[in-house]
């Protein structure tokens, strides 16, 4: 072995050394009993087919390669954004590991999240003991100021009546009568982490609006959704609310709890919106969500309760950006300031200088729903050409709504919407309908590599690439990190095919 | 390892209520007395399947003291399972209170946990007692691959518990195809309903199946229940002993004899009452209407 203690090799280097090498080669030759070679490049060249779409796209029974979570993940995400807020899912253990480490992967921060540890016994006899003795411990270990209860398949499957387990365990004492323990049922196989951020943040807003009198004031409620961008995302809507003055509620806002500075002190919970402001969130006279298929039953239920409803899809770009400001200055009153205008015209500049250059390219991309809207309004707005849009966790409705978009410009054409389709689909669409670039999560990396199609990363995982996640891609600046992310792949590859010398250098330009 | 008997398992279906644990444990302790080694399984949450063969009320299920142990893993053979009449051996999955859990799951635990430790070792007959319906893959786990050659179902000449008898012949079916599972025949528990015998018997040839036996009525039955006996010990000379051992019998000599059922539709069920003029011929006009509403109409 080549390892030795003064120069340790990691696995970049150590797997190519010749032993190892010598070591795969027979595994393969002598364990793997795998297809020729010939056989093996066959079957990959019929998969890029038109034939082998079709029969792609008439399957019934399998879903590959899925471009969505489940429910609690977003339970989790939403829970975060209040003020000393722990995450309780009733269910096993596995299931908070990964909810943990798929936002400490995303977010580089320590996710704290505890389960109710369910075992087959729970699972036989119910898990009542697990939620009263859970609470109990969650309550004395972390000390937080409340505790917001979801579920796990498990939970979900037998029937755990939340609800009425958690009146019990106040009962027997696990946290105090008057302590707030807000929950949602969020079976993992209904929908997707959407639906879950849907029904805990409708959870939360029940637990303290419910019953009480409301008494309309100025002020507005905001809700982002579940969102990849969620740090910097927050942080410019604070800023562009703080120019026009507005009086305003996220709720929640877990901005700070996923971006804890590295001052020698760690915080469990840090930042979120205060449990008054939540309370008092009911008076406000109106909530505008930046993500309608993330918070369709909550705004059913603000609607309920007499506040106007304002939903957007993920507003990236100018047109986005002025919408957004435009309902926010309508409903408050507040004009929008010449700092912001300025801006505008700032992004308005950029696009302006580098139209050149993302004019009639064509994009595929997927997502989450709304997501796809707000960058496909984006790319029709740079005059770039969406070809495949495709989503798992969008439906019907939301079908509707992007082809509503594609028809309403040029650019949109030649596009098709894909609802409820997987990466193995995209993959068939990559091959038989090549675009320029990919749009999408960490997981298109595969796809990147597979159909060549360069992967520009904007979405919810990105594990692979550091902190994006602290910029935002709303508003203004929003749209020139996204116009920049865009163009600097774009630059990438023209510089990537033009660097052979004296062949294709002659394009190999300092000035692009 | 030739000569080693090969372990016959079997379990007891049928409509709740119907008499199933009552005919399973006089039976098996019929077998008893025929000198067969026998080992209960009781697959239901009210774990009453071996109360006749303990003279005890609940014994100690799996999952209470796996619940009360922290998880199955901590639990030993000899502390769930208990021995009674000729040496039968008992066992009781237990499961949740009514209305939490799931009692279904319960099951699959027990029967694993049972595996793994070898509580099969020695036994002649295993004999599983199953809850009412088989409403989900919880309550199918006899029913499944290496688990029951034979199912018997317990039925009267009640249209629900027929019914129920058709839906377990669904069930048994559907696992039939893929692994060895069969059905072993009906049981009819007599409860003195109209053309009784005959219909039991149209029953279970329309099911690929036969009659395997079919149980008078005899309180004898209810007096040796009160005293958490089976007829076998309570009364061995009575009439009705000797019915419980022509059963066990005729169960032993039924070896690989099962059949894959043709479970029926519910229409072809209430034809076959028709044709014994159970059920009069039902004018489709009058389906769900009142008795008011037909006076009303006949007037």
């Amino acid at each position: 072995m080549t390892q030795n203690t003064a120069n340790v090799l990691d696995h970049f280097n150590l797997f190519r050394e010749p032993e190892y090498v010598e070591m795969l080669e027979n595994k393969k030759k002598n364990f793997e009993d795998a297809h020729p070679v010939e056989k093996v490049e066959e079957i990959r060249d019929w998969t890029k087919s038109w034939e082998y779409r079709e029969q792609n796209f008439a399957r019934e029974a399998l879903t590959v390669n899925p471009a969505k979570a489940c429910q609690p993940l977003g339970a989790v995400f939403a829970a975060v954004g209040f003020e000393g807020t722990l995450p309780f899912v009733h269910g096993s253990q596995g299931c908070v590991a990964y909810y943990r480490s798929h936002f400490s992967r995303h977010f580089k921060e320590p996710s704290s999240c505890v389960s109710s540890s369910m075992t087959e016994d729970a699972a036989v006899f119910g898990g009542l003991n697990n939620m009263i003795d859970g609470l109990a411990n969650a309550y004395a270990m972390y000390k937080p100021k409340m505790i917001a209860v979801s579920t796990t398949c498990m939970a979900e499957v037998i029937g755990d009546d939340l609800k009425g387990f958690i009146a019990t365990a106040k009962l027997k004492g696990s946290v105090p009568e008057d302590f707030d323990v807000p929950h949602a049922h969020t079976p993992a196989f209904v929908g997707s982490h959407v639906t879950g951020y849907d029904n805990t943040m409708r959870g939360i807003l029940t637990h303290f609006w419910e019953g009480k009198e409301r008494t309309p004031n100025e002020k507005i409620n905001f809700i982002g959704g579940f969102d990849g961008y969620t740090v910097g995302n927050l942080r410019e809507v604070k800023r562009m609310f703080g120019l026009m003055g507005v009086d305003y509620t996220i709720l929640s806002d877990n901005s700070d709890v996923w971006d804890t500075p590295a001052d020698g002190e760690f915080r469990m919970y840090d930042g979120g919106t205060t449990l008054e402001d939540t309370k008092a969130a009911l008076h406000a006279k109106a909530t505008i969500s930046m993500q309608e298929f993330s918070t369709e039953k909550t705004l059913t239920y603000t609607a309920n309760t007499g506040q106007e409803v304002v939903a957007l899809n993920h507003p990236v770009g100018v047109a986005a950006t002025d919408k957004f400001l435009m309902e926010v200055a309508r409903i408050t009153g507040k004009p929008v300031p010449l700092a912001l205008e300025k801006e505008r015209g700032r992004l308005v500049d950029a696009i302006a200088d580098s139209s050149a250059h993302i004019h009639g390219k064509k994009f595929a991309l997927y997502g989450d729903p709304d997501l796809m809207l707000g960058l496909t309004a984006f790319l029709l707005e740079l005059g770039a050409e969406p070809v495949h849009i495709l989503s798992t966790n969008g439906g019907k409705e939301w079908e509707i709504k992007v082809q509503a978009l594609l028809d309403s410009s040029p650019f949109g054409k030649a596009c098709h919407v894909y609802a409820n389709k997987d990466l193995w689909h995209m993959r068939s669409l990559l091959f038989t309908e090549p675009v320029d670039f990919l749009i999408g999560n960490t997981y298109g990396k595969y796809l990147e590599r597979d159909t060549g199609t360069p992967l520009i990363r904007i979405g919810f995982p990105i594990f692979d690439r550091h902190h994006y996640h602290r910029y935002p891609v709303w508003g203004y600046q929003g749209g020139l990190n996204v116009l920049v992310w865009i163009l600097d792949k774009i630059f990438d590859e023209m510089d990537r095919t033009t660097n052979v010398p004296a062949k294709t250098d002659f394009s190999f330009d300092i000035i692009r | 390892m030739a000569d080693e008997k090969k372990l016959r398992q079997i379990a007891f279906y049928g409509k709740g209520g119907i008499g199933k644990s009552t005919t399973s444990q006089n039976t098996l302790a019929a077998l008893a007395d025929l000198g067969q080694k026998i080992l209960i399984v009781g697959c239901d949450p009210k774990a009453d399947s071996t109360r006749l063969i303990l003279h005890a009320k609940a014994q100690d299920t799996i999952l209470s003291l796996a619940a009360e142990a922290g998880s199955v893993e901590d639990l030993e053979l000899d502390e769930v399972m208990k021995v009674g009449y000729k040496d039968i051996r008992c066992v009781e999955s237990g499961g949740p209170e009514p209305g939490v859990g799931c009692a279904g799951r319960g099951v699959i635990t027990s029967i694993n946990f049972l595996e793994e430790e070898g509580a099969y070792d020695g036994a002649d007959y295993v004999s599983y007692d199953v809850l009412g319906d088989v409403v989900c893959g919880g309550f199918a786990m006899p029913i499944r691959e290496n688990k029951a050659q034979e199912i018997y179902i317990v039925m009267s000449g009640e249209m629900m518990a027929m019914y129920a008898a058709n839906n377990i012949a669904k069930g048994i079916l559907k696992y039939a195809n893929s692994g060895g599972v069969r059905l072993g025949g009906l049981i009819c528990n007599e409860r003195q309903t109209d053309k009784e015998l005959e219909l039991a018997e149209s029953l279970a040839k329309k099911l690929n199946t036969t009659l395997i036996h079919f149980i008078p009525r005899d309180n004898v039955v209810q007096h040796a229940e009160l005293r958490r006996m089976t007829v076998l010990e309570y009364a061995p000379d009575s009439k009705q002993a000797e019915e419980y051992r022509t059963l066990a019998r005729k169960i032993h000599a039924n070896a690989g004899k099962g059949t894959i059922p043709t479970p029926i539709t519910m229409d072809e069920l209430e034809e076959m009452l028709m044709e014994h003029g159970i059920m009069e011929a039902i004018d489709e006009s009058q389906i769900g209407k009142s008795a008011a509403e037909l006076a009303a109409a006949a007037a």
